[in-house]
């Protein structure tokens, strides 16, 4: 339990949170814009983590790699948004069957179960090996991230796509086509959550098939945390959009304390799933519980 | 001008459930009509202004607006021409929006939404002059999340959202059932200057008798899908509540909610 041991950690920590908080904005436009739990992204993270090291392997630029996986994921939303509204197909559902499906796609592009690139033979734009170049990169992307986000959910169009999550039966009476904003939506969000991936397999050094696995409860784990620890402070859309980046840097330097205290790495899944449900768990009991009566409205009555 | 034509719709057909909810509807509105509907529960008020709406669609029927079809357009699409107001004031303004972020989305509607920017200065300048003709304060207060607001104040801005592009017609579905009466009679009150500032042509489902005397220029009671009584012009200035019930053996207007 040396204290430079968690120091020395918190680096890679802050890292991995900063590729995981792009793909946390990215289940932010789903889950809190849209108001639609999307599980597409168990798959699409993988789908871009395995187009972006075949393009590379394929001697691509490394622009073009994250691109494709950019693409791929846009395309992955795509899919989930039709099965929904022109299949009729509920949300949930349609975000499974379509991360189902993309298993076996992710094991065609990448030829088998797993693929590596080496940061010595490649032009890799991140490693872990170079953490604080990876920071200040990733950094990079994710302002530039949240300020188009910013952009675009100001105009008229990303207006309509928030007034579809706020209420979708006023949406249709001014004219809002519903299906469409919808199916923008997913994309976006898959499109940013395979840019993610596309990072992360750099990163790490190799795309697996398994790489997405649950990648939905990290996304909501950072929403949540981001939320319930900036709201008080943070109401603009991009400071929101930050918090949600922060959320996902706090999940994973509170999961390197833990390990720090020598938990075993295999209750990772579990102490994950705990975090989330107390996270989500702390808005609900506190209008619960905590919601005192005004001190107006007290002396009204008296 | 609004023709509605041999309308038909059931729900559940073919089960147990089945239900005539319009049963051959023929109705004409000329421009600047202000109809007030009333009609007992399942006469088919709402029905009507739902399948003008494009809720759903007609089993059979034309539905015509100034000449231009829309009996097979989908609802998006018909909202070009219509402004709304529902019953329930949750129902017509986007809680997690701000005020002047929900008179945006109106402002647009029937135009495309792309990429263009945000509020100009002159449309927040629109907005702000609109807001103070409702006299609720709410011109102060652009920025405000519409779920601060009360039911009247958000029943009142949605108004507001529907005449924002005139509307070739409007269709208000008992948009102040919800309300205490004395609000209620505000945003009645409000209504009533819009259309005649405007002149809107206009459907008011209402439930309450003499409102439905006191506004518009026109009065319809439907039942079992149909319109039975149709009242205009000198005949409607001097209709009382009294005559209605006189005439058409309603008790009172318990009986009407009752039927």
């Amino acid at each position: 339990m040396e204290i430079s041991n968690l120091l020395n950690a918190l680096p890679g920590a802050v890292s991995q949170g900063l590729i995981w908080g792009i793909m946390a904005i990215g289940v932010f436009i789903t889950f809190k814009v849209l108001d639609i739990a999307d599980l597409t992204v168990d798959g699409s993270i993988a789908t871009g983590g395995a187009a972006c090291i075949m393009l590379l392997r394929a001697d691509l630029p490394v622009w073009v790699a994250l691109a494709g996986a950019l693409i791929a994921g846009l395309g992955a939303g795509l899919i989930t948004g039709l099965l929904h509204t022109f299949m009729g197909i509920p949300a949930l559902l349609a975000g499974i069957l379509t991360q189902f499906s993309l298993w076996s796609i992710n094991l065609q592009i990448l030829g088998g179960s797993n693929q590596s690139i080496s940061v010595d033979r490649y032009p890799l734009l991140v490693s872990s090996r170079y953490i604080t170049n990876a920071i200040w990169i990733v950094a990079i992307f994710v302002v530039v991230i949240i300020a188009i986000a910013y952009w675009f959910f100001g105009t008229s169009l990303g207006c309509a796509i928030r007034a579809t999550g706020a209420n979708p039966h006023m949406s249709r009476a001014q004219g809002i086509n519903i299906d469409f904003t919808k199916v923008l939506g997913l994309m976006l969000s898959n499109g940013l959550v395979a840019l993610s991936g596309g990072l992360l397999s750099q990163y790490q050094g190799f795309a697996d098939i398994k790489m997405g696995i649950g990648s939905i409860v990290i996304g909501l784990a950072a929403v949540i945390i981001g939320e319930v620890i900036f709201s008080r402070i943070f109401h603009n859309f991009a400071l929101r959009l930050l918090a949600v980046v922060f959320g996902a840097i706090i999940y994973y330097v509170v999961l390197q304390v833990i390990f720090w205290f020598g938990i075993d790495s295999d209750y990772l899944k579990l102490l994950t799933a705990v975090i989330v449900a107390i996270f989500l768990a702390i808005p609900y009991w506190k209008s619960k519980y905590f919601n005192k009566p005004s001190k107006k409205g007290v002396s009204k009555n008296a | 001008m609004l023709e509605l034509k041999g309308l038909y719709k059931t729900f559940n057909a073919g089960t147990v459930n089945e239900k005539r909810a319009i049963d051959g509807l023929d109705l004409t509105l000329n421009n600047g009509d202000f109809v007030t509907v009333i009609g007992g529960n399942g006469a088919g008020k709402s029905t009507t202004l739902n399948l003008i709406a494009g809720v759903y669609p007609a089993d059979a029927g034309l539905i015509r607006l100034n000449g231009f079809n829309l009996t097979n357009l989908p609802e998006h699409k018909r909202a070009k021409y219509l402004g709304r107001v529902f019953q329930d004031p949750m129902m017509g303004t986007a809680a997690t929006m701000g005020i002047e972020e929900n008179l945006a989305l109106a402002y647009r509607r029937g135009k495309r939404r792309g990429l263009g920017g945000g509020i100009s200065s002159e449309e927040r300048k629109l907005y702000r002059e609109k807001l103070a003709t409702l006299g609720l304060g709410l011109e102060d207060r652009m920025t405000s999340k519409v779920g601060l607001l009360s039911g009247g104040q958000r029943q009142a801005l949605t108004l507001l959202m529907a005449t924002l592009q005139k509307p070739d017609l409007l269709l208000l579905d008992e948009h102040t059932a919800a309300l205490d009466p004395k609000t209620a009679d505000k945003v009645l009150q409000l209504t009533e200057e819009i259309v005649t500032r405007d002149q809107l042509t206009t459907l008011m489902v209402t439930h309450n008798m003499r409102h439905a005397i006191q506004y518009g220029n026109r009065l319809i009671m439907m039942q079992a899908g149909r319109v039975v009584v149709d009242i205009q012009g000198e005949e409607k200035k001097n209709l009382k509540v009294r005559d209605l019930l006189e005439k058409f053996n309603i008790d009172n207007d318990r009986m009407l909610l009752s039927e």
